[in-house]
């Protein structure tokens, strides 16, 4: 079957999309939300029974599990290791879940959830936890909460604390000072009667683990140092201990452990296991070391809730330590299994589909009703033993059943769907494969690929894979212990995608098999200019580069990197060109002139002249621009604290600056584009523009020359739909010069005059979109377009790849140009407002994702626009175009993917690799969007041939 | 078939080389506090004068460069006057093209400014030394097929090694390891050191090698 090169890529582009999906969908599991509310508890009156009075939290970064209870524990911590093992304490390993990083940790232990990876999305632009958590739970029951430490959990709940101190974790070098910081609040505070819950955590002891690693001679100064401020504060509770009044409760934990090498966010058993003891008067002393029970971390977060009398956040997926009840009542007891029960069964019947066939569930039905009967027997009085082992039969009920329950919500929660992400990932390589091997036909002047598809689908090995990947599907999804998207999805879809992938695997098979004599030949055929050894090694790089989580963040400085090098070697090229023809054409007749400049001497030398050194001056402009640019936004992280030109124009006292530098671009921006425009448009651009203007005027970042009353700053909104308009009327004269070309006059001129009016539509949309000091990027990016167009594409005569690849890479540079980053927190999320008097959400969505993607999206346009322009130099370049972008996009998308499984346990998985996924994906769509676009193009091309 | 000439391009460049080890070493054990990382600024002038006066002398010794028609004192003045200006006209060059590629401007002018300096006493002092004050012979030279001689072609190799160097030397800039040699800009001068050391031997070996396959036209 013979496909365009343009129609294969958007095919392979659109089942690249559709495999990124699946990945993503194994990737950021969709996290467990319960839809009751936990305000409902209160109807118990809880609040009337709490366990302790006050409850002192003392979180030491990286706590590792052996440096407590381990053989060197007795030597490190003396003091909590004899309360321990002869005071009245509990203590537990308790299991922490992958990624082992402070801020997840610190979200587990207060909401009592395993937050998954989607969460980062979730909350979008707001660091503080708007989930149901203790904390919030305690600050709503009146409770008054003192907090010393790492200043995330100030980050993370803002306005919660009485009082507090924040330390920032940025030294990793410091590790005494940050936890003097902390102390030195201690004396005071435990003097004082006027708080309930104190939290304090410790940062020096995980700065210790990063600099030298869990077995330096500095642990042990600063466990002794942790184990004194146990001491103290341990007996500064007792001394306040007052007869009659209800016990405290001393909580010593680590949000996660230290791995042997001292890092920490992976999941081996020494990141995973912390310690935790609890120590208070209500527990029975004990009389020697015993062997910790293994509880999960997220459980300490029910059981500080009903010990303070609190209600159990509501996402909560941990189950009460029942060691910390023992010493109340049998009923006490059986009453808060029931409101734990109670509450972990809401969330079951909430996330799971099948929840009445869960095992936990049906045990605490059972349990609830058992409950109930035993409640009615002792409330008749009855006080026989008989009612004793009743109730202890319904308490093993109960905690049977939140085992069962609790286990059944943490599958869902974060875990990475392994199988639908390895699937999702073949597919990827399949097509990246299948695309990378059909280049030579797809870049050959027919410009058409030969796709064995019936072939392959009449062929022994088709069937046998079929049948090979349906047997392992079924292993899989049969042996899986963990909830799996792709085993989810029906039978239909599941065989659609296994007789897709192995139809795939045989036409990549008979493809290589096609191409593998070729090979010398095609090798030979080729040979690379510099230019285009720097634009393949550019591509390479920067894929290899996305593996360091350093390059991710600071990818613009990639970008423009690789810009700046682009630009000088086509300065070189050019300066070759126009150097060595003039010294061709004066002394080495025919040797050195290339022959395809003959027709230059036609015109008048004047003319040669002023194009020479305007070609000549393109690339520094271009340079020159760019380094502009770059100062005007300071994105990335290590130097986005930088003072940028941005900010300088944002500032009140520069207005007059902005408004006059706005004004300029836009009259700039009208100049370039309208040139190519029917006077239609001319006019609607003209009044479109303006309108910008005075939307921004209107929003009020920019001055208007004839209004200086102070007029308040509306929204802007009518002036904003004035230029939506006009966009949709230039897209529609544009669309509709496209369709009588096709149809009726099958005329070239026209077809690209509706084109590029199409394109001027977007540019109006854009400036509307885009603040205001911003525009000069656009400006820029137009001027650019412009220059590059007529004095380097086309008389340097480069091939649709390399011009399609130079576009790609001016693409990425001018996405982070306009402020982007590798951040989700630069989407600009107002533009979704532009015109919109409330939040919609499909047109705020469409109009953030363009104005995010707008550099990107205007070069990959104007590439369209270009090559479409250029059909008679070579009429299949649309074809080749698509086929490069396609590629261009899919090399990078496709080597994240398996760079992100592989790193998953990384670090900074969260902070850096995950949304740069997301926005390399978005990207992924969008370009496959511009592809079918491409498609479109290419078809009318070749009908209107016909 | 060039052996007389190889083998002198070979003991010349031992020589340069020569000489930034010993830019590097004497000054360590001469001046208290002197290190790379620590007084870079110093170390890339030493390096930088270094390599200056022993490309200049020993070129001169050579005789390479191409022989002038008059030898008036006035005219070898001038030839010198628009050699230290060539000189100076590249530094601004290079500095122009660092800060292109985003070096800050007036920040550290002073650092950008020296690395500016040391690539051109790796590239263009040669280009001086081997072609003299002659723009069109470096026009000639730099562009495909344009080498006459084999030191044209060292040129080549030696100025592109250097370059690359330099370039691939602003690669850990980014990366947050926060070592000594990552600041601005030890890294790219360490960069263009190595590569200009790599191609002080790569001339002469790839010559050697490719001595069948070279044929140069005469002028």
């Amino acid at each position: 079957m013979k496909v365009r090169s343009s129609v294969f890529a958007s095919l392979i582009l659109i089942f690249e999309v559709i495999g990124v999906a699946l990945f993503l969908r194994g990737f950021f599991p969709v996290p467990v939300k319960s839809s009751f509310s936990s305000k409902s508890l209160n109807l118990l009156q809880l609040t009337k029974y709490p366990l302790f009075k006050r409850v002192v939290v003392m979180l030491v970064d990286a706590l590792r599990e052996d440096f407590v209870f381990g053989p060197s524990g007795r030597m490190f911590m003396p003091y909590t290791r004899h309360v321990v093992e002869r005071g009245s304490s509990h203590s537990f390993v308790a299991k922490a879940r992958p990624p082992t990083v402070t801020m997840p940790r610190i979200k587990a232990l207060t909401t009592g959830s395993i937050p998954g990876f989607i969460d980062v999305v979730m909350n979008l632009n707001s660091p503080a936890l708007l989930e149901d958590n203790l904390i919030w739970q305690a600050k709503t029951a009146g409770k008054r909460i003192v907090f010393y430490g790492d200043d995330t959990w100030v980050r993370l709940f803002p306005k919660h604390f009485m009082e507090y101190d924040g330390t920032t974790s940025f030294f990793v070098s410091d590790y005494t000072e940050v936890d003097n910081n902390v102390t030195r609040h201690l004396d005071s505070t435990l003097k004082r009667d006027d708080w309930d819950i104190m939290i304090l955590h410790y940062l020096g002891l995980d700065h210790i683990g990063h600099i030298s690693g869990p077995h330096s001679s500095l642990i042990q100064p600063k466990l002794l140092e942790m184990d004194d401020i146990l001491k103290k504060i341990h007996s500064a509770l007792i001394s306040k201990e007052a007869e009659g009044s209800l016990p405290y409760l001393l909580v010593l934990c680590g949000d996660h452990g230290m791995s042997e090498t001292g890092s920490h966010g992976g999941s081996s058993e020494p990141e995973v296991n912390t310690p935790l003891v609890l120590i208070s008067p209500a527990f029975k002393r004990k009389v020697g070391m015993e062997k910790p029970g293994v509880v999960e971390q997220v459980d300490l977060t029910p059981t500080l809730a009903l010990g303070l009398g609190l209600p159990i956040s509501q996402n909560s997926v941990g189950r009460l330590i029942p060691g910390v009840l023992e010493e109340t009542s049998l009923r006490d007891q059986l009453r808060f299994l029931h409101l734990n029960g109670h509450q972990l069964s809401c969330l079951l019947k909430d996330s799971v589909l099948e929840y009445e066939k869960e095992a936990g569930f049906e045990q605490f039905r059972v349990a609830e009703k058992a409950h109930g009967n035993w409640m009615k027997l002792y409330l008749e009085g009855n006080t026989s033993e008989v009612l004793t082992n009743m109730g202890k039969k319904v308490l093993k009920q109960y905690l049977e059943a939140l085992a069962a329950m609790s286990s059944a919500l943490s599958k869902q929660l974060g875990k990475y769907d392994m199988y639908s992400m390895i699937a999702g990932m073949v597919f990827v390589f399949q097509l990246l494969l299948v695309l990378l091997l059909a280049m030579p036909e797809a870049l050959s002047g027919g410009a058409a690929v030969d796709l064995p598809v019936l072939s392959s689908l009449l062929s022994l090995p088709f069937y046998l894979l079929c049948l090979l990947l349906a047997s392992v599907h079924v292993l899989v999804c049969t042996s899986a212990e963990s909830s799996c998207y792709f085993c989810s999805l029906s039978w239909g879809l599941v065989f659609a995608a296994v007789a897709f992938s192995s139809a795939m695997f045989c036409i990549l098979v008979s493809i290589a098999t096609r191409r593998l004599p070729l090979g010398p030949k095609i090798r030979g055929k080729w040979s690379l200019s510099e230019l285009d050894v720097l634009l393949l090694a550019g591509t390479i790089g920067h894929t290899l580069s996305l593996a360091a989580s350093s390059f991710v963040e600071e990818e613009h400085q990639t970008w423009y990197f690789l810009l700046n090098t682009l630009c000088l070697g086509v300065f070189q090229d050019v300066c070759r060109k126009y150097f060595r023809e003039q010294r061709g054409s004066g002394e080495e007749e025919e040797h050195l002139l290339p022959s395809k400049d003959c027709h230059a001497s036609d015109h008048p030398k004047a003319e040669i002249y002023s194009e020479k050194w305007l070609a000549l001056a393109t690339p520094p402009f271009t340079l020159v621009c760019c380094r502009l640019l770059r100062s005007l936004n300071q994105t990335g992280v290590q130097w986005a604290h930088l003072p940028d030109v941005g900010h300088w124009l944002n500032s009140s006292e520069h207005k007059m600056v902005l408004s006059l530098l706005s004004a300029f671009c836009l009259v700039l921006i009208y100049l370039l584009v309208q040139r190519r425009c029917s006077w239609v448009s001319k006019v609607a651009l003209a009044l479109g523009l303006l309108g910008v203007y005075s939307y921004r005027a209107a929003v009020g970042s920019v001055l208007f020359p004839w209004q200086h009353s102070s007029r308040t700053t509306s929204k802007g909104t009518v002036e904003a739909r004035f230029v939506y308009v006009f966009v949709l009327g230039i897209l529609f004269t544009g669309t509709k010069d496209l369709l009588r070309s096709q149809i009726i006059t099958a005329d070239a001129k026209l077809k690209s005059r509706g084109l590029w009016e199409i394109y001027s539509g977007l540019v109006l949309l854009v400036s509307l979109l885009f603040r205001a000091h911003n525009l000069p990027v656009l400006c820029c990016c137009l001027l650019i377009q412009t220059l590059m167009a007529q004095f380097i594409w086309k008389k340097l005569h480069y091939d649709a790849a390399q011009t399609t690849i130079m576009h790609y890479w001016f693409g990425q540079a001018f996405f982070y140009f306009q402020g982007n980053s590798n951040n989700i927190a630069t989407v600009d999320i107002s533009v979704g407002f532009v015109g919109l008097e409330s939040y919609v959400e499909a047109p705020a969505i469409f109009l953030t994702a363009l104005s995010t993607y707008a550099g990107p999206l205007l070069w990959v346009c104007h590439l369209v626009c270009y090559l479409s322009s250029e059909r008679d130099r070579s009429p299949v370049a649309v074809g080749h175009g698509c086929y490069c972008l396609a590629l261009m996009r899919s090399v990078p998308a496709a080597a994240y993917i398996v760079l992100v499984t592989v790193l998953r346990y990384h670090l900074f998985i969260w902070s850096v690799f995950s949304p740069k996924l997301l926005y390399e994906s978005m990207h992924l769509l969008l370009t496959a969007g511009v592809c079918l676009i491409f498609n479109t193009m290419e078809q009318s091309h070749s009908s209107s041939k016909s | 078939m060039w052996d007389h000439e190889i083998r002198a391009m070979a003991s010349s460049h031992a020589i340069i080389a020569a000489s930034v080890f010993m830019a590097t070493v004497l000054p360590a054990v001469l001046l208290p506090g002197f290190s790379v990382y620590g007084s870079h600024l110093l170390w890339l002038y030493s390096v930088s004068g270094a390599v200056t006066a022993v490309s200049v002398a020993v070129f001169w010794l050579l005789g390479i460069t191409p022989p002038t028609k008059k030898h008036t004192l006035g005219y070898k003045l001038s030839r010198l006057f628009r050699s230290c200006l060539y000189f100076f006209l590249s530094c601004l060059f290079f500095h122009t093209v660092v800060v292109l590629y985003g070096a800050p401007l007036i920040e550290s002018a002073l650092e950008t400014f020296s690395l500016a300096v040391l690539l051109t006493s790796l590239t263009t002092l040669r280009c001086l030394c081997v072609l003299g004050p002659n723009v069109q012979a470096w026009i000639r030279v730099f562009s495909r097929h344009g080498a006459m001689s084999v030191w044209d072609t060292c040129l080549q190799i030696t100025v592109a090694c250097t370059v690359v160097g330099a370039w691939m030397g602003a690669f850990p800039i980014p990366l947050d390891w926060d070592r000594p040699w990552q600041v601005w800009p030890i890294s790219c001068s360490l960069g263009a050191m190595i590569g200009f050391l790599t191609g002080l031997v790569a001339a002469p070996a790839w010559i050697h090698y490719h001595r069948k396959q070279l044929t140069y036209k005469c002028k």
